[in-house]
């Protein structure tokens, strides 16, 4: 399955990514599972994805959790807890 | 109900006036300014750059004003929040309802603010003398929403 990948703030900056098109396997259904699955890249990947990190995630722009089913061609976001206002 | 992300400044007293244009039935308006403070966290803050989701941050904001026009009977809101480089003394972000009378108009000012604080994708990034470092959300924007008793599936708090 294909699908797009954003990143923000300080980890798009650890990343040293902002957006990025991925073909995930066919055991990853889930955004958690996509977390999971970038992990498994290493190095910075594994660091800024892990699960103590209180990440937030968003789905097709709207915050999701990681039960979230994801469908070829969607959107799944992964950035720190929001500071605006 | 408009919402608008941009760069430039704003005047308040123009959106004001143009949210309550033609609306006889407006009896209260609460305005809500944030601006960027010269101090944060012990550390003098020389400039401030904000980030958001193209995209997500504006159906975020819909979405906000939307559950507060749900929840009180207020005529319209307006939200207006900038981002990219902003220096100390400059604002950052404008909530302005109008209602009947004042009550639902602060509730929802302060509502809209609070959710906004907590659910809106932006992130601020602080130049310092230490050097820049991302903003920590604060847990007080936690229990700020908690007042307004949302179900925790509307917090986006990943589990």
């Amino acid at each position: 399955m294909n699908i797009e990948l954003r990143f923000f703030a300080s980890v798009r900056e650890a990343l040293k990514v902002a957006q990025e098109s991925v073909t995930v396997p066919a055991n990853v259904k889930t955004v958690g599972d996509v977390r999971a699955f970038l992990r498994e890249r290493g190095g910075v990947w594994a660091e800024a994805l892990a699960d103590s990190r209180p990440l937030r995630m968003a789905y097709n722009q709207e915050m999701t959790g990681a039960d979230t089913a994801i469908e070829e061609g969607s959107e799944v976001a992964f950035f720190p807890p929001v500071t605006g206002g | 109900m408009p919402v608008r992300v941009q760069t430039e400044d704003f005047d308040v007293s123009h959106e004001v006036a143009a949210l309550r244009a033609n609306s006889p039935q407006v009896g209260a308006v609460v305005t809500f300014i944030g601006t960027v403070r010269d101090m944060n966290d012990g550390s003098s803050v020389a400039e401030m750059e904000l980030e958001h989701y193209p995209g997500m941050t504006e159906k975020a904001l819909q979405n906000i004003v939307e559950q507060a026009k749900a929840r009180w009977p207020i005529f319209d809101a307006l939200v207006i929040h900038r981002i990219g480089p902003l220096l100390p003394l400059e604002q950052i972000v404008l909530v302005a309802v109008t209602s009947a009378h004042r009550g639902e108009a602060f509730s929802a000012c302060e509502f809209i603010i609070d959710y906004l604080k907590t659910d809106a994708p932006f992130w601020k990034k602080e130049q310092t003398p230490q050097g820049a470092r991302w903003v920590d959300a604060r847990t007080t924007d936690d229990t700020a929403l908690a007042k307004w008793k949302l179900p925790d599936t509307a917090t986006g708090v990943a589990k």
